[in-house]
Parts: C-alpha cells; sequence; structure tokens
C-alpha cells in the first residue's frame, strides 16, 4: 500500500483494496470554501411497491429473502437504541443462518451490544465495516489485524455525505422503529423501547435500496401524532418481541458530573466561553452528554438566565439538561440528531421548538447548510489530544480501538468556538502527548484545550488568547502543561505499532483521509 | 539492608501496592493498567531510588492502579523502610 | 496583599487521589492531615506520601500546610524533621495548651530548617486549640514564637474535654471561639473555625459560616470539596453593605481633602472605627473577587 502525507503530516494510503482511490485530507475547508468540489447524489432506484394495507412479513429471515440482497451488498443499521440494541445482533445471526458472505455493514455506530460482529468477521459474513465508532471486542479485533479491508471510521457528517454520494451504497437498512404502523411509518419517539431522536437513520431510509423496518410496537395506520420516517421509504416491516433493554436504550436523565476534577475543568471551560464574549443573545452550542463536557451547561444555564439572554438554538446530541434549558426559555429551538436521555422524549413528542433533524442536516458538510456550520461554541470530550490541538477520540492508551468519531470533527470544524476539555491526566497517563496516536479532529480545528490545571489557546487564535488573559484566565502554554504534568505522571512510552498494516482509516468528513490505524504488535 | 517481606500502598485508583523482599540484585516485576506505558520509567525510578538509599539488592514487585510518580516514590520508599526492620 | 484563607480543605495524607486533586477543588488553602484522618499502622506511608507531593507537585495559589501528629505519640519528632524541610507555608500542630508546646515544635522546626539551608522561621506554625486548658492559654499559645501565624480551634475534641454535646446552634463553643478569635487578634494573627461535620447540609453550613465571619473568624475548615462553595459564599459581604463601605470611604477621603474634622454620610457623623471597619470591608470585598469592589 503506497502511503502519501495529508497536509498536517499523516501517512494515508492512496488507493486501497477492496476500497479504492482515496484522497488525503487537505485542510477542514478544501471542499466546502472556494472548492468546485461537487458529487453526483446517488439516490435508489424508483420503484414502485403495489398498493397494500399492510408491509408486515412473518419474520427477519423472509424480510431478507424479500429484500433481494445477495452476497457481497451493503447492509445498514442506526444506533438509536444505544447499548441496548437487539436488532443488529438479531438480523446479523439470520444471515449467518442464511449463509450470507462478505456484506459490508455500515451501521451508523458500534455500540457495547455489538460485540458479534466481532465473531461474524471471523466467520467471513462481514468483510468490510463502515462506521462512525468501535468498542470492545469489535475494536479489538480489528486491532489485532483480524478484518483484511482496513475499517473506514466516518463522522456524522461524513456518514451522511457517504451514503447520499453513493460510497456507502446501502442495498438493505434494517431500521429499528420503537412506534411503527403496518404501512412504515415509525419514530423513535414512543413505544416500550422509545429512544428519541433518529437522525442517523432518516438518511439511511431516504437513500438505501430497500428499507426493513423492525419494531416491537406495531401500532395502528396511521402512526401518529410524528412521523420520523414515513412509509414511502419503506418496504417492509417486521414485528419482534423486543427491540432491546429499555434501560439500556435510553438511561436516566443525564445528570451534572460531582466529580471535584471535571468541575473544575467545566468551570474553566465556562469562563473561556464568557470571556469570548459569544455568550449573547442568539447564541446557540452544543455541549456533550456527562462528564466536564455536559456540566458546563450548568454554569452556562445560569448565566444566561441571570444576564437574561435568550439563545437561539442547542444542538446535539440532546440530553434532558437541553431540554430543561429549552423549557426555561433560554433557546428559541433545539435540533436534535440524537436523544441521549429518557427525559427528552416527551419533549420530542410535545414540543413543536424541539426539533429532530437528519445526519445530512445535522453535520454533513457537501449539502447547502449543515447546523453545525451555524453553531457558536461547543465543547467536545477527549481522549487525548497532543502539541498541536489534534484529538484523538477513537485509540486508547493501549493503542486499541475503543472510541467514536460522531459528531466531534464536524462540530470543532463548524464551530465559532471549539473548547476540548479533558482533565489533564486519567489514571496515571497525561492527556496531552507530544503526538496523538490518531487524529480524528485537526488541531487546525480546536480553538482551546481546557483541563482542570490549565487552559491553552490554540496559537492560530491570538484574539481568544487576547480575551482571555484581559479575563485573567489560568491561560498556559501547551508545551508548559505538558511539562508541568509529565513531572507528576512521568512520560510514557508510544505504543508500538506494525506500521505495515493498516487496519483502519480516519475518514475526515470531507471524504478526505485523515489518518491511518495501524495494528498493535 | 532488606531483611523481610513488607508492603505499602493499596489497590485505589491513583495508588499502588509496592512490595518489597529479599532479593539478589535489583529485580522489579512492574504491572497494572500501565504496564505498557511506563516499563523503561519505572525501572528508571526504582534504580535511582535505590541507588539513593544504598541498596543493591532487593525483589521489587508494584502493582500499579494508575498512580502518580510521588505516589509510587512514595510507596516504594514506604515499603523499603518497613522491609529494613528487625522481622 | 496578604494570602486568601477563607476555606481550608482536609485531605487525608494517605490518599493519593485526595491528594493529587486538591488544587482542582477551589478551596484557598489545603490541610493535608498526618494525624486523625491517618491510621496507625499507615502513618509512615502517609508521611512518606505527603512528603514526595509537597515537593513534586504545584500546588498553585493555595496555602499549603500540614497538620502532624501530637507530641503525646511516637510520630512528632519525626513527623516534623520530614516534613519541614519539603517547606509547606505552616505545620498545624494539634493540642497545644502552652506556650511549651508550641516552643517545643519550634525548636525541631528550627534544627531541620538549620540542617536544610532553609532561613530560619521560614516554616510557620498553626496552633491548634482544642482542649479547655488551650483555651485559657490561648493569647499565650498565640504569642509563644513568631512562627504562629494562625490559631485553629478543634471543636470536636474541645468539646469531649468540656464534656458536652457539640451542637449545630454551637452555643457550647461560643465562649472557645470568641476567646480563640480575641486572642489571634490582640497577637496580630489569624483565626480558623471548626469543620462542619454534616456535608449534606449546605444550608446550615452557609449560616454557621456567616456567624463566624461575624465573629471574626478568617477562615472556615472543609472537610469535603463540595463544602468549598458555600464557605467563599459565607465570607462574601453583603452587596448593599459593601457599597455602604464605599460611600464611609469616599466621605472619609473628602474630609480629609477638605480639611475637616468630621466626616458626614447619609447625613450622619461617622467616626473613625467605622471608617476604619469600611475599608476592612473593602478590602473583604475585593479579595473575595467581587465586582466594582
Amino acid at each position: 500500500m503506497k502511503m502519501i502525507k495529508n497536509s498536517i503530516g499523516r501517512l494515508v494510503p492512496e488507493e486501497v483494496p477492496g476500497l479504492g482511490k482515496l484522497a488525503p485530507y487537505a485542510g477542514p475547508f478544501s471542499r466546502v470554501i472556494n472548492s468546485d468540489y461537487q458529487a453526483p447524489r446517488m439516490a435508489a432506484p424508483m420503484k414502485a411497491v403495489p398498493p397494500t394495507r399492510s408491509k408486515v412479513v412473518e419474520d427477519i429471515k423472509t424480510a431478507i429473502k424479500n429484500s433481494g440482497l445477495e452476497n457481497g451488498m451493503t447492509i445498514s443499521f442506526h444506533h438509536h437504541l444505544r447499548n441496548g440494541d437487539a436488532v443488529l445482533p438479531l438480523v446479523m445471526s439470520a444471515l449467518d443462518e442464511m449463509g450470507f458472505k462478505d456484506l459490508t455493514i455500515a451501521p451508523s455506530s458500534l455500540t457495547d451490544a455489538h460485540n458479534c460482529v466481532a465473531d461474524y468477521v471471523r466467520k467471513g459474513v462481514i468483510s468490510r465495516i463502515f462506521t462512525s465508532g468501535v468498542r470492545g471486542e469489535v475494536g479489538k479485533m480489528i486491532s489485532a489485524g483480524e478484518l483484511e479491508i482496513p475499517a473506514v471510521i466516518r463522522s456524522h457528517g461524513g456518514r451522511a455525505r457517504s451514503i447520499e454520494e453513493g460510497s456507502a451504497a446501502i442495498d438493505v437498512a434494517f431500521l429499528g422503529a420503537p412506534a411503527c404502523d403496518p404501512l412504515g411509518n415509525m419514530t423513535g419517539a414512543m413505544g416500550k423501547s422509545a429512544c428519541g431522536s433518529l437522525g442517523y437513520a432518516q438518511v439511511d431510509a431516504a437513500y438505501a435500496r430497500h428499507v426493513v423496518a423492525v419494531t416491537d410496537n406495531l401500532v395502528d395506520y396511521p402512526l401518529m401524532p410524528k412521523i420520523s420516517i414515513p412509509q414511502y421509504l419503506v418496504n417492509q416491516v417486521v414485528v419482534i418481541d423486543s427491540l432491546g433493554d429499555p434501560k439500556k436504550i435510553a438511561s436516566g436523565a443525564a445528570r451534572i458530573t460531582r466529580n471535584p476534577v471535571d468541575l473544575k475543568v467545566a468551570e474553566n471551560a465556562y469562563k473561556l466561553v464568557v470571556a469570548s464574549e459569544l455568550l449573547a443573545p442568539g447564541c446557540s452550542f452544543q455541549v456533550g452528554a456527562g462528564g466536564a463536557s455536559l456540566a458546563v451547561a450548568k454554569y452556562v444555564r445560569e448565566y444566561m438566565k441571570e444576564k437574561g439572554i435568550k439563545g437561539s438554538f442547542g444542538l446535539g446530541g440532546i440530553t434532558g439538561y437541553m431540554v430543561q434549558m429549552l423549557e426555561d426559555g433560554l433557546f428559541e429551538a433545539l435540533f436534535d440528531v440524537q436523544s441521549f436521555d429518557a427525559d427528552v422524549q416527551h419533549s420530542l413528542l410535545d414540543n413543536p421548538r424541539h426539533m429532530e433533524i437528519d445526519q445530512s442536516w445535522y453535520a454533513n458538510p457537501i449539502n447547502r447548510g449543515c447546523q453545525v456550520h451555524n453553531l457558536d461554541v461547543v465543547i467536545l470530550a477527549a481522549l487525548d489530544m497532543d502539541v498541536d490541538f489534534n484529538v484523538n477520540v477513537m485509540t486508547g492508551n493501549n493503542g486499541i480501538l475503543r472510541g467514536a468519531s460522531g459528531g466531534h470533527s464536524d462540530t470543532a470544524a463548524g464551530a465559532k468556538l471549539s473548547i476540548v476539555v479533558a482533565p489533564a491526566f486519567r489514571g496515571g497517563v497525561p492527556s496531552i502527548k507530544e503526538q496523538v496516536q490518531t487524529v480524528v479532529t485537526p488541531g487546525e480545528t480546536v480553538d482551546a484545550i481546557v483541563t482542570e490545571r490549565g487552559i491553552c489557546i490554540n496559537p492560530n487564535r491570538k484574539d481568544l488568547l487576547e480575551l482571555a488573559a484581559a479575563a485573567k484566565l489560568p491561560v498556559k502554554d501547551i508545551h508548559d502543561l505538558k511539562a508541568e504534568v509529565e513531572k507528576l505522571t512521568g512520560t510514557p512510552e508510544p505504543v508500538e505499532f506494525d506500521t505495515d498494516r493498516v487496519v483502519a482509516l480516519v475518514e475526515y468528513r470531507d471524504g478526505t483521509i485523515i489518518d491511518s490505524v495501524y495494528k498493535v504488535k | 539492608m532488606i531483611k523481610r517481606t513488607a508492603q505499602a500502598g493499596t489497590l485505589e485508583s491513583s495508588d499502588c501496592v509496592v512490595t518489597v523482599s529479599p532479593g539478589k540484585g535489583i529485580n522489579l516485576d512492574y504491572r497494572g493498567a500501565n504496564a505498557m506505558l511506563f516499563q523503561k520509567r519505572t525501572h528508571t525510578l526504582v534504580e535511582t531510588l535505590l541507588k539513593q538509599k544504598g541498596i543493591g539488592d532487593a525483589d521489587i514487585q508494584i502493582q500499579d492502579q494508575g498512580a502518580l510518580e510521588p505516589t509510587m516514590v512514595a510507596r516504594i520508599s514506604t515499603a523499603l523502610a518497613r522491609a529494613s526492620k528487625e522481622a | 496583599m496578604a494570602k486568601l484563607t477563607r476555606s481550608m480543605i482536609y485531605i487525608p495524607g494517605n490518599s493519593p487521589s485526595m491528594i493529587q486533586n486538591c488544587p482542582a477543588f477551589g478551596a484557598d488553602s489545603v490541610l493535608l492531615d498526618l494525624e486523625d484522618a491517618v491510621a496507625l499502622a499507615e502513618k509512615d506511608a502517609a508521611r512518606d506520601l505527603v512528603c514526595n507531593f509537597l515537593s513534586f507537585m504545584d500546588f498553585g495559589d493555595m496555602m499549603v500546610t500540614v497538620r502532624i501528629n501530637a507530641a503525646d505519640t511516637p510520630y512528632f519528632e519525626t513527623d516534623l524533621t520530614a516534613v519541614v524541610p519539603c517547606k509547606p507555608h505552616a505545620i498545624r500542630i494539634p493540642k497545644c495548651q502552652s506556650a511549651e508546646d508550641v516552643l517545643r515544635a519550634d525548636r525541631i522546626m528550627t534544627e531541620a530548617e538549620k540542617a536544610n539551608g532553609i532561613p530560619e522561621g521560614t516554616v510557620k506554625i498553626h496552633a491548634m486549640i482544642e482542649t479547655a486548658r488551650g483555651i485559657e492559654q490561648a493569647f499565650q499559645v498565640a504569642t509563644a514564637s513568631p512562627r504562629v501565624t494562625a490559631l485553629t480551634l478543634g471543636g470536636q475534641d474541645l468539646t469531649a474535654d468540656l464534656g458536652v454535646q457539640k451542637t449545630k446552634e454551637g452555643d457550647e463553643l461560643f465562649y472557645g471561639r470568641t476567646r480563640v478569635i480575641t486572642a489571634a487578634k490582640a497577637a496580630g494573627i489569624g483565626a480558623f473555625d471548626t469543620v462542619w461535620a454534616d456535608v449534606n447540609d449546605n444550608e446550615g453550613l452557609l449560616e454557621e459560616t456567616k456567624r463566624m465571619v461575624g465573629l471574626g473568624f478568617t477562615g472556615k475548615a472543609a472537610i469535603h470539596p463540595g463544602q468549598v462553595e458555600t464557605i467563599h459564599k459565607g465570607f462574601a459581604p453583603d452587596e448593599k453593605e459593601v457599597a455602604k463601605a464605599r460611600r464611609i470611604v469616599a466621605a472619609a477621603e473628602e474630609a480629609e481633602r477638605e480639611g475637616k474634622g468630621v466626616v458626614a454620610v447619609d447625613g450622619r457623623m461617622v467616626d473613625a472605627p467605622v471608617v476604619k471597619r469600611a475599608h476592612h470591608l473593602i478590602e473583604l470585598a475585593k479579595s473575595c473577587g467581587m465586582e466594582g469592589a
């Protein structure tokens, strides 16, 4: 495999057997601003489904037979059922029993519920994986080099783009539907397995050649009061006992952390946001689902209430906390591509200002305007970062794949102020490295790295540095903070990789390749 | 001089358990979640510390739960002192 | 300006995770405890741990103090000789009941400083008063040595020594507290109040902190990071009071400029002690980071 250096100095392949020709990363907006870049839109062929009052079929295997799925084709799933998902394992088991081989799976992400995928790779059922995240057994399996063709890691926006342009051409999408009627109108906002927004499933439904709705809650026609994916995009409906474990699908309300270190990190990040002067009427922001990233919302909410500031929108990755802020009148709207906890569902259903948006609307950079491009502030978590402000959210300290690209690189590129929060060290290992193992979000899109021991501002943001200094914030040079931490932790030795063997590619949101993941020795 | 086996530290997060026993030469067994990342660092740390204290013979086992260096040095020092007491 | 000492977070000396994270707790000062928070079998381990962190970790702007074991334990001298060279800001001596209790420590500290090339008197003493005798001898303790820069009240032990219950209202500690404060002020040093044990009752903590600030304490103990913010709230002067204080100071400055002997604010005469208190309040407000103070 011939490797070339991309614009941030990472080695990436020019062409990969089984994936085709690739383009190296050339800057966050190389295909967006001052660019002629365009790609054909690869919609599914128009094909009628004869008039019927019910698309319900007997079982999964029947649906698979009817779908025209063949060896070598591409299937997809959404991961809105999170760690409680029973749909992917069920479908994969059926495909295995039916003797399918060489399938490409393109789920929006893989969770702890999807360890079975490792075995299906070993059995030859799956030969290519396109995903945002990799965990547990699947991560270990890929890092050990058991997947012949490198996995492709995509951000949320990148996945939408790849589906729309056809590089992830989905033949059959199996979409878990917490509430579904006999003609396939479906939503995630209701039902015993409710999961909230179906944002990651909507693009699949619009572009897949064949769509199978899998539900444990068949309702009378028509599904009301909310239809997230309409019947004209659905071919078949399968009814099963349970989409999964409701406790793991929709966790209890996300609580603000009480960990003092996380709270200090959050406080520092909040102070930087205030100093940036972006918390003004009409502001918009996005925070994470927990830890320091969510805790920032607590401080911001108090500030907005105190100063009487009304924002324009909250985006995400929506938790019950953001819903409370909407109900407090602190936002005009919430744009929801994924609902994180049970508290979000009632709002999605009842509040017209709580908008369900699809993955492309959320973050695809190659459309007429995705939501992240209007974001003022985003607070992002990270596994680790480096002195060039690059962020790794994919590979752990031992070099093994264990994270998700998600909306990280999308929001970092789009937001006016992108802040990455992390404790200065975790489990005795420093969070700031000389060079991260895997770049998911390039440093040129990260404005600040905030820890409990100091705030580091990207040298390309002299304006922010001035504002932070004027506000007397604990600003430190990133090299100094790294040295300060290493004085306590020691300097970790880099993990040894087999650089002849690329096991995964990290694709940037615009389709270029930003980094390669290698086999762990 | 190391006269007996002694231990210091706990298995709590951010701590480490250091076990010191009599031995020939300096033998270090370093384990834990960070063992891959800090082998060299820990070997150097132990060698330097033992040299400072004038100890040339000891078997040292460290079970690391993500300890910072001040913690590791402290636990090793305590274990060495305990192991140097009369049995 | 003197270092802020509103809150002092107590950290068990044998807990690496607590020590390494204490700069993040937001407290003005920290007490690394080798005494009550450490089991007898681990006194040596705690001493080694605290000394290593003192030598290798940056505690930021916090005032760092170490509570050693009392003179009637086998650890007293070893603690002092090990900790002093690590140069904490101060060492807290438990159970001070007389000037001699202070001087005993002072002598060992001087030897340790000499042996390590540290200027004599660098490491200070915070003397802990936790017995009836200690209360009666408070001024003697406060003035025993130039090292003594604060008296601290040990409420648990004091009430035990008095043979009474420690209550939330605190009537039983009133004399002890005011005596410690008065002695400290007479000696020109700080006075720190005892712990509020109920970590779930922050309202009670706020109320007590406000009362203690009203009595004259310059610092209060926090046994949990969650108490720090509440204590700081308790120290923050009332905004209306600060505004009034500014008017008083402005009037006093004007009177001086115009050569007038009498200061009038809001139509009423204001005498020297009131002006002095106003200055003090503004200083406190500034140090609490109050806007426009």
